[in-house]
């Protein structure tokens, strides 16, 4: 089987070996969870807790604020020691729930669903996801109950779980699909359900063969099919798995919706599986804790609250030499300053390594290899230096807005130049010039 | 691994380890065989002007940073090299050596320096060094000598092109054999003889992704298309398209000059616009222009057309439509 693929992007190293061969573990609650009421995109949820009050697991503790937002869960049982403000990998503070586990995991009480998943309506699918606070688990959080409402002039025929993980060093949606690939399966034909999408296809990139061997055998059960993705970054970027799988373009500034399509991450299908199933929050996701400054990698399930210092003390702690800490994968994630963060719903991986020190930045030469290996057509060369010089007519007409920050560009020149850097510049005082006018 | 070392940094944070200076060693490396076939040829003649068009680039390169209070780092990032060596690639043997300096001091100064140095210049450098000589000093840049591997007793010689031109080399049944153009034993610039060290020379760039390969296809096609109309047409008169691509400054041209980075256009669309223009430019130098050579004319005057050619040949952005 010839493997799928998109035009442009780039190979960096995988670095996936760290971690590939390693089995999930479940990572005890931690002491004190810090859970932040955003961590989604949209609007932060409204607390619904006190300090001093007592909360269960998985008891509500910040309610969605409208449709673009999401509920939020305690991760453990105890007492709220405070809502206040707390950093966030985010970059800005944020409001947050502390609490201090009691050690119990006393479960907050589930009505007791008699009605098997299968026969849920597609609004009860909706109703269950939003209740359980899912969202998209690539890294990007955004609300899945909205991703699964399609609007009624949009039909949809496909639904795409991304199995891609194309981002180096990442490995739990990888463990996910080897340990628990029916539960994947069955989210995946609940949200193919609440869709009314006809297909199910799972793309999976060619250096995860097992998972592809797995999934292609237990697919047929589910009326399914996967396909095999070249291992390429950004091959799981939603609107390049798109074209890679279906040969359909999302329209500039569109959505998926667009061309009749959901795509949904393998560990946000788990969630709906567990959300329609048991009624169960989403208070602990999958994630990799790896790179060459950590003691020992791991893939870990980890309440959602815990510190970035608990979870990487308990993978033997940090070594000396590592001076970057990374939320997310290399390509996309976020630097950290501080260990205190807490792990949140979009927290695919912490890394930790040794960055060099990086080179010159030198003059563009215009070797244009920015352009040859964009995965959405833009040019970022023209776009950085029309941000430099203020021309941001000309970078919205070279489709600056149509940049999702992938990165390939800045991995891939030589002279050092920040791209990404200037183009999330440009978008910012394109974005904020916009909302003056409008307001 | 403590917090205070902790670096903040925007993202990608895995880099690719290519660099400005490992391209632009990669065609120093690329020029190798052209500059040992040069040795070869003309010996110490060539041996003198290519120290002294790589010493007088590296010199007015470092002064000019010094003037304009840049790091003088950059002088070791090769493009100055690179500069040097093309020039002495492109001067007749017999050059006078302070001619060859005149040359490098303005293909640095002129053609580089004065536009912001590395990236910001519009004309490919070592082809204004060129350019300025040609008209300087028109007699000592066609003036040529035979390669010491000929054993003929004359003290000037004439270039495959020039006999094409000048002596209507194709009637007579004069012209060149394809096989000396192959080799290199002929007449001509410094580097630009031996087609067969210049194709190396090119395929390890294209191999390397160092040049875009759109480029010397390009120039290859639509000279050969140009040139092959006329020889169909009159085989008599015309000389065929193999011999135009072996003869000449074509194939260093192609290869290394018109491919500079930073004069040709960044889109694909312009940068086909951009070769397939040079190309027929020096087809209709080479056979209806006053010169026998059209080379250096035909990628300084596409040069001119890049900023224009980026500005009008926006790639089509995923998810765009097409022109309705």
């Amino acid at each position: 089987m010839k493997a799928k693929t998109f035009p442009h992007g780039v190979h960096p190293p995988e670095v996936k070996e760290l971690t590939a061969e390693k089995a999930l573990e479940r990572m005890p609650a931690p002491e004190k969870v810090v859970i932040p009421l955003l961590q989604h995109f949209g609007k932060p949820a409204k607390p619904l807790v006190q300090k001093g009050d007592e909360v269960l697991l998985g008891q509500k503790i910040g309610e969605a604020d409208g449709l673009f937002s999401a509920s939020v869960h305690s991760s453990v049982s105890g007492k709220v020691l405070s809502v206040d403000s707390h950093i966030h990998p985010g970059g800005n503070p944020a409001p947050a729930v502390t609490i201090a586990n009691d050690g119990q995991d006393s479960p907050f009480p589930v009505k007791k669903d008699v009605k098997d998943p299968f026969s849920l309506t597609p609004d009860e699918i909706r109703e269950k996801v939003r209740e359980a606070g899912v969202v998209g688990l690539g890294g990007a959080a955004f609300p899945t109950a909205v991703k699964l409402s399609p609007p009624k002039d949009k039909p949809i025929d496909t639904l795409i779980i991304n199995g891609c993980e194309c981002e180096p060093l990442l490995t739990s949606d990888y463990r996910l699909m080897l340990e628990a690939p029916d539960d994947v399966l069955k989210g995946s034909v609940l949200a193919r359900m609440a869709t009314g999408a006809e297909h199910l296809i799972v793309g999976i990139e060619d250096n995860k063969k097992k998972a592809f061997a797995l999934f292609q055998e237990k697919i047929r059960e589910y009326k399914g099919e996967a396909v095999l993705l070249k291992t390429k970054y950004p091959e799981g970027a939603e609107k390049n798995l798109i074209y890679a799988i279906l040969r359909r373009e999302v329209p500039r500034g569109g959505l998926p919706f667009d061309v009749g399509v959901v795509v949904q991450n393998v560990g946000t299908a788990k969630a709906i599986w567990e959300a329609a199933k048991e009624g169960k929050p989403l208070y602990e996701r999958a994630l990799t804790v790896s790179g060459q400054a950590i003691s020992e990698p791991k893939n870990l399930i980890v309440r959602i609250g815990t510190s970035f210092q608990d979870v990487t003390e308990f993978c033997g702690g940090l070594k000396e030499e590592g001076n970057i800490l990374v939320m997310g994968g290399p390509m996309m994630g976020l630097a950290q300053w501080s260990l205190d963060v807490p792990v949140i719903k979009g927290t695919s991986g912490i890394l930790a390594w040794a960055v060099r020190e990086p080179g010159p930045e030198y003059p563009c030469i215009r070797c244009s290899r920015c352009i040859e290996h964009c995965p959405m057509v833009l040019a970022p060369t023209q776009l950085a230096k029309y941000t430099r010089f203020n021309k941001l007519e000309e970078a919205e007409k070279w489709g600056i807005l149509d940049c999702v920050e992938c990165g390939s560009c800045q991995y891939i020149c030589p002279s050092n130049i920040l791209l990404v850097h200037w183009i999330r510049l440009g978008k910012n005082k394109i974005l904020s010039l916009r909302q003056k006018k409008s307001s | 691994m403590t917090e205070k070392m902790l670096i903040t940094q925007s993202s990608p944070h895995f880099r690719d380890k290519d660099s400005v200076p490992k391209i632009m060693y990669a065609v120093v490396i690329s020029l190798a065989p052209a500059v040992f076939a040069s040795l070869y040829f003309f010996r110490l003649r060539a041996l003198l002007l290519l120290l002294c068009c790589v010493a007088a680039c590296l010199a007015t390169e470092a002064i000019f940073l010094r003037l304009r209070k840049k790091p003088l780092q950059a002088l070791l990032d090769g493009s100055a090299i690179i500069t040097g060596l093309l020039l002495a690639m492109t001067l007749p043997p017999s050059l006078p050596l302070d001619m060859a300096v005149i040359g490098a001091v303005i293909a640095i100064a002129i053609g580089k320096q004065v536009f912001g140095g590395l990236g910001y210049n519009i004309f490919n450098p070592a082809l204004v060094g060129r350019a300025f000589l040609q008209t300087a000093f028109p007699v000592a840049m066609t003036t040529w000598i035979p390669p010491l591997t000929k054993t003929i007793n004359t003290a000037t010689y004439a270039t495959p092109l020039g006999d094409l031109k000048f002596q209507d080399a194709v009637a007579q049944g004069t012209l060149a054999p394809l096989k000396d153009l192959f080799f290199g034993n002929t007449g001509g610039c410094l580097g630009e003889t031996s087609a067969l060290a210049l194709i190396i020379g090119g395929l390890f760039l294209l191999s390397r992704r160092v040049i875009d390969w759109r480029i010397p296809l390009g120039i290859i096609l639509s000279l050969s298309v140009f040139t092959g109309i006329f020889w169909l047409a009159n085989p008599v008169k015309y000389a065929s398209p193999l011999f135009h691509l072996l003869a000449g400054g074509l194939l260093l041209g192609a290869f290394f000059m018109a491919t500079d980075m930073v004069t040709s256009p960044i889109t694909p669309l312009g940068t086909w616009v951009y070769a397939l223009g040079i190309g027929i430019v020096i087809g209709l130098v080479r056979l209806f222009g006053g010169f026998p050579e059209g080379v250096m004319y035909s990628i300084l005057f596409m040069n001119t057309f890049v900023p224009l050619l980026n500005r009008h040949t926006r790639p089509r952005i995923l998810g765009e439509r097409r022109a309705q």
